[in-house]
């Protein structure tokens, strides 16, 4: 059984929401990448989503393009976002790993040495924000041949008959974004994006993680009560852009003890 | 014969084009998908369409033979497509005319657009003025300080001009900054995207639009010397020009299709903005699969070019295509030839062409010099150059 689908299940037994934090490899500097990844595991995260720094990242707003661009400035391109994976996974064999990107990237290095390195570094999903399902039927395969997961986004504005579409493409989890822009935007509508996951569970068994607008805990433990994965983003990198050296361990453990807390509670 | 007919029914060019964006975009490009298949061939809208081409825009516009230039260049007879004498200055009120009527049938009351020098930006602002529509301008805050006089008149016409900060703060982060208010503000907004780049539709819809270029080219050059040229010339940043006044050659026999890229300071240098002629890879960047100037990483790397109208890393998606098929040649031309062309035609035809359109112009010279006395090359002298008088001072250290 996949990581994932052995975290989701796990959850489910003892009746929780998985919390999946997202940052950007190689922000605020790629020699805090791996520890961070293990410093979230250690204070509560089930899964992590790891961000491809991309030069135009077309779906995220200012926080996240600021951490694409602190990587940028070294030079972290995709084989050394890899590269941190094969290190996290020297020590950490069970916390499944989601590279979350752009087409561009993969392109550049090629979807079939991408999946293969991808499988070989101990990746397990890939989200790519710019690959619709009717755009990537062949990366898709591939990544099913190397037994990686294919992650979608659903959007408020993907109607039924898209949604049974993704849905027949993708594995792992589904991912829902709770509002109408970019990633760490305007708050959400709790209400609307209940009415909206529950709709979602009729059509799959699939998971159905929220993201896009958790700002807060409070959003967290709202979000958590119906959605089976609380993913947060822009919030992680605002604890990352406002620490130093010294704290930022200790910033980003203790965000996600708060999260994880609200989550359970 | 084989007519060409693309793209395909989900906007792809053989392996380019396509609809590369999140999900949340989605949506909003189905609407528009099956709102421009609505009106596409639509009588009323096509009508409304020419009645404001011809009455705001002031078309057709001639075609003038430079007849002292081709004489000093010595070779070809050169035509020229006035393309400069439109209202606002350039080629790109053809196509915000048509999105604008689009996006009043629509119902949005707001429109969005991304520019560069300014010039699809002051075209969008006029035609937001002139139908009672809010108008949003994303501007790289690079090309702000380099183009305040555009900025001027954008602000002039109502419309509030967005300085992006991020990236390389220029063309390229401008069109990321709109498809991020676009998300943000579907339900209202309409995106009228000026280049033939883009997600589906938008490189067909542009290029539709422009197209009235090469139909009238074609129809006036059989009316002035009974014949079609040997070769056509256009510029290509993301390609819209010489979309539309190649579109309608493609299924021409024996004319020439040739699309000018910006060499800035030289291929060699790596300071340039011509991804086909550098033979740049394959990837995807806002919305579509393109050539794209890139890293070994998949990042989009700077691009350089006297003239900001050219300064893009990618090109549009049919021109990859046109290329691939080798119905169209793609060349480039240096920063210090495209001055050298824009100098002689100010001289030698008193007509000031724009930077972007000299590179066409400077191509052109240097082909007609290889050519008989009664070949023809035809120019699309995409937009004239009173907004690039500053960038032409500066390089000569005059103040102005």
């Amino acid at each position: 059984m996949s990581r994932i689908r052995t975290v989701f299940s796990h959850l489910k037994t003892i009746n929780k929401k998985a919390l999946i934090p997202y940052i950007t490899a190689g922000d605020p500097h790629p020699k805090h990448t791996v520890n961070l990844m293990h410093a979230m595991v250690a204070s509560g995260a089930d899964m992590i989503e790891l961000g491809v720094p991309f030069s135009d990242p077309m779906a995220d707003g200012p926080v996240i393009q600021r951490a694409s661009e602190r990587a940028l400035v070294h030079k972290i391109g995709l084989s050394k976002v890899l590269g941190f994976v094969a290190e996290f996974r020297q020590t950490d064999d069970k916390t499944p790993i989601i590279l979350m990107g752009y087409a561009n990237p993969i392109e550049a290095m090629g979807a079939e040495k991408f999946t293969k390195s991808a499988k070989a570094a101990g990746v397990d999903g890939v989200i790519t924000v710019d690959y619709p399902p009717e755009e990537c039927k062949e990366f898709i395969s591939q990544l099913q041949a190397n037994d990686m997961d294919s992650i979608f986004l659903l959007s408020p504005t993907t109607d039924a008959a898209r949604v049974s579409l993704i849905v027949s493409q993708a594995s792992g989890f589904l991912y829902y974004v709770s509002l109408k822009g970019v990633t760490g935007s305007a708050n959400l509508d709790i209400e609307e994006v209940k009415a909206r996951v529950a709709e979602i569970k009729k059509v799959t068994n699939l998971p159905v993680g929220v993201g896009f607008g958790v700002k807060d805990s409070v959003t967290a433990k709202n979000v958590a009560s119906f959605a089976d994965a609380v993913v947060v983003g822009s919030r992680m990198v605002q604890a990352i852009e406002n620490s130093t050296d010294a704290n930022l361990l200790t910033n980003v453990s203790d965000l996600i003890a708060e999260l994880r807390i609200a989550i359970d509670a | 014969m084989q007519v060409y007919d693309m793209p395909d029914a989900r906007g792809h060019f053989g392996r380019f084009g396509g609809t590369f964006v999140a999900e949340t975009l989605i949506e909003a490009l189905e609407e528009l998908r099956v709102m421009y298949e609505k009106y596409r061939f639509d009588e009323a809208f096509l009508a409304e369409y020419a009645h404001d081409l011809k009455h705001f825009v002031g078309r057709p516009s001639p075609i003038y033979h430079a007849k002292r230039w081709s004489d000093k260049v010595g070779g070809a007879q050169i035509y020229l497509k006035r393309e400069d004498l439109n209202h606002t200055g350039a080629h790109k009120v053809n196509n915000t005319v048509g999105q604008a009527l689009l996006a009043k049938r629509m119902g949005k009351p707001r429109v969005i657009a991304e520019t560069g020098a300014g010039q699809h930006g002051v075209a969008t602002a006029t035609i937001a003025a002139r139908m009672g529509l809010e108008c949003v301008v994303y501007m790289g805050s690079e090309d702000v300080k380099r183009q305040a006089p555009n900025v001027f008149r954008m602000k002039l016409l109502g419309a509030t001009v967005v300085p992006v900060e991020s990236g390389s703060k220029t063309l390229k982060d401008a069109l990321n900054e709109a498809m991020r208010d676009w998300v943000t503000n579907i339900e209202n907004t309409f995106y009228i995207i000026g280049t033939v780049a883009g997600p589906h539709p938008y490189p067909m819809m542009v290029r539709d639009f422009q197209a009235v270029i090469g139909v009238e080219a074609k129809q006036q050059m059989q009316e002035m010397i009974g014949r079609q040229p040997d070769a056509v010339v256009a510029c290509v940043g993301g390609g819209s020009n010489a979309m539309g006044i190649f579109y309608p050659y493609i299924d021409v026999p024996n004319v020439r299709l040739i699309g000018v890229e910006a060499a800035g300071h030289g291929l060699e240098t790596g300071m340039h903005a011509a991804p086909l002629t550098a033979n740049s890879p394959a990837g995807v960047l806002h919305g579509n699969r393109t050539y794209l100037m890139q890293d070994a990483n998949g990042n989009i790397v700077e691009t350089h070019s006297i003239s900001a109208g050219l300064d893009y890393p990618g090109v549009g998606p049919e021109h990859a295509w046109l290329k691939d098929i080798k119905r169209a040649e793609y060349v480039a031309i240096t920063d210090d030839e495209a001055m050298a062309a824009f100098h002689s035609l100010c001289r030698t035809e008193g007509i000031i062409p724009a930077l972007e359109s000299s590179h066409a112009l400077a191509h052109a010279e240097k082909m007609a010099k290889t050519m008989r006395k009664d070949e023809i090359i035809l120019v699309n002298l995409s937009g004239r150059g009173d907004k690039d008088i500053n960038t032409v001072a500066k390089l000569a250290n005059i103040t102005l």
